[in-house]
């Protein structure tokens, strides 16, 4: 067999390494294109702002909407401060010795744990041994610790990529560590910290193993009144209905798949659209 | 390099100092609540019971190599896909794509990553399954293939933008040389560019493969949920259940305290210690490549 010429066969290279990535790409946009075209002729008004009915296969996904919305929210109460704080430790105080490196890598296994064990885990400690039963409260700190390991990360890069000279200008003015933190280095670094912070609370927005055993309801057509209550969720919703709801309308399983969707992107657009803002507006 | 602080600084940076321990807290929390709701088991069922290969707790059979194979195909089955494609997608993004290009497709992959599991699962049953069945001329289409696939998808972007990452480390210098020396783009890529980042290549293996053996909903939701033995290939296009899986399937029902809940705990306790063992050796390469691991996580 002849060898191939080198242009040759950079050509067919080039041309499967082309093809590798419009496979990778290719589902996206036919996940997000048949959600949009299926779903989109069930979401209106009513299907947005209505409970569901006769047993899930009519009526709209308003408690799990409003549900998904608290339980966003919740986490980002307990996990953004936190993940705030750890990153500020982290890139302003913490030194390179062997305890900070054992943050690192406990932030790098707690990216990696399954979810389904932190549904576990917060059984276990929220729900069971705290005695929060199963709730909203439960479910967002359990929720927040899996979203820790995220904003603690990108808030640190943030963080780390404000220039050396800011701090030492703040402190030759004499400002403290902290006010150099608190009026420098942090409002330089806001925008790489909200990215970071959105992206982490996308990910809490869709996942539904965390809040399986520790705050999601089947069906509860009224919105929850406390932190204590149980709640429905889109994640869980959608779960329930497309596996364990015989002869669910598909119409309105592709509608709640467009609203959880929906939700969860915007969350992502928004976090690309204040990176890339940013960046371009950034003097250093 | 600091001022006299005053006190309510101290009190600040000694709540930041505890923030930053808090990941380690909770990684220990994490681990002793899984021993502590998982050790019983081991004084409950025999260990021999535990390596049997029943899983059928209603009539006490709790042996655990059904749901470990499950895991196991499943998550092979997703690398064999999603390996090779997310390289080359790497590759091409990082080395081939012209720059405009490359700001259009490394955005669509993040959606990708941004994906709700749940989401793919719902399209795993209503539509990919059902291509599953006629294309294959099997009885279901919720078969361990399916999963894969699925799998597969939610692995690419975390094996794309960490393999991308380490090829955007190798120094320009590096594919310099090469081209100066007449090789052409393709012979810079295949022989220079990309053994120089194979740490980098191999740790994004390493953390897509973890993420594809803790993923849970989509894999319960399409792969049929039988635990079953079935030899390699033929289990590929058979039902299956996964560790993940079944911890999400069963705990909703099981009562508190009971044998079936420890044993639950317990699979739990290993699918921890195997991300644990994934992501110690994925960073520790990351550690020696390149002495950080930073961008890893996102």
């Amino acid at each position: 067999m002849k060898r191939l010429d080198a242009k040759t066969s950079e050509r067919i290279a080039f041309a499967l390494l082309g093809l590798a990535a419009l496979l990778t790409v290719a589902p996206i946009l036919l996940i997000v294109g048949v959600i949009a075209a299926k779903g989109g002729p069930a979401v209106s008004g009513e299907f947005i702002f209505a409970a569901p009915r006769e047993g899930m296969r009519a009526g709209g996904v308003w408690p799990a909407l409003v549900g998904t919305l608290y339980l966003t929210l919740g986490t980002a109460l307990v996990a953004v401060p936190l993940g705030l704080a750890a990153a500020v430790y982290l890139s302003e105080y913490a030194k390179d010795n062997l305890f900070t490196r054992s943050i690192r890598i406990a932030i790098v296994n707690l990216a990696g744990i399954p979810s389904v064990v932190y549904g576990l885990f917060g059984l276990a400690l929220f729900v069971l041994f705290m005695r929060l039963g199963s709730s909203i409260a439960a479910a967002c700190l359990t929720l927040s610790i899996m979203t820790l390991p995220v904003i603690i990360s990108t808030a640190e890069e943030a963080l780390r990529a404000v220039p050396q000279s800011f701090r030492l200008v703040s402190i030759g003015v004499g400002g403290t560590r902290w006010q150099t933190i608190r009026r420098v280095v942090l409002p330089q670094a806001l925008p790489g910290i909200l990215t970071g912070v959105i992206l982490g609370l996308e990910r809490a927005a869709g996942e539904t193993a965390p809040i399986l055993f520790t705050g999601a309801s089947f069906f509860l057509p009224a919105l929850p009144k406390s932190v204590f209550d149980q709640t429905m969720a889109l994640p869980y919703h959608l779960f329930v209905i497309s596996t364990q709801v015989p002869g669910m309308p598909v119409k309105i399983q592709y509608g709640t798949a467009l609203v959880l969707l929906v939700f969860v992107l915007s969350m992502n657009v928004a976090a690309t659209f204040i990176r890339s803002h940013y960046r371009r507006r950034r003097q250093w | 390099m600091a001022r006299s602080r005053k006190p309510s600084e101290l009190v600040i940076e000694a709540l930041v100092k505890a923030s930053g321990w808090s990941a380690v807290v909770f990684v220990l929390l994490i681990f002793l609540f899984l021993l502590r709701e998982g050790l019983p088991t081991f004084a409950e069922v025999k260990l021999g019971s535990l390596f049997g290969l029943r899983w059928y707790p209603i009539e006490g059979h709790f042996g655990l190599v059904p749901l470990v194979w499950g895991s196991i195909i499943v998550t092979l089955g997703a690398a064999l896909i999603a390996v090779p494609l997310g390289v080359a997608a790497a590759l091409f993004i990082a080395e081939v794509a012209p720059r405009w290009l490359r700001e259009l497709l490394k955005p669509l992959v993040e959606v990708l990553a941004g994906l709700p599991s749940v989401v793919l699962g719902f399209l795993g049953v209503v539509a990919l399954a059902p291509l599953v069945r006629t294309s294959l001329g099997v009885p279901t289409g919720l078969t361990t293939l399916t999963g894969s696939i699925l799998l597969a998808l939610m692995a690419l972007p975390t094996i794309v933008s960490v393999a991308e990452d380490a090829l955007d480390a190798v120094p320009k210098s590096f594919r310099v040389g090469s081209l100066a020396l007449g090789a052409t783009r393709w012979q810079t890529i295949w022989r220079t560019t990309l053994p120089a980042a194979r740490s980098g290549v191999l740790t994004a293996t390493m953390l897509g493969i973890g993420r594809a053996i803790g993923e849970t909903m989509a894999v319960m939701m399409v792969t049929g949920n039988a635990p079953q033995l079935l030899l390699a290939p033929r289990a590929l296009w058979s039902p299956s259940r996964s560790m993940t899986a079944t911890i999400a399937a069963e705990m909703g029902e099981v009562a508190k305290g009971s044998t079936h809940y420890h044993v639950l705990f317990t699979v739990g306790l290993a699918l921890f210690l195997i991300s644990f063992g994934v992501n110690i050796a994925a960073s520790s390469m990351l550690f020696k490549s390149r002495g950080g691991g930073g961008r890893m996580l996102s």
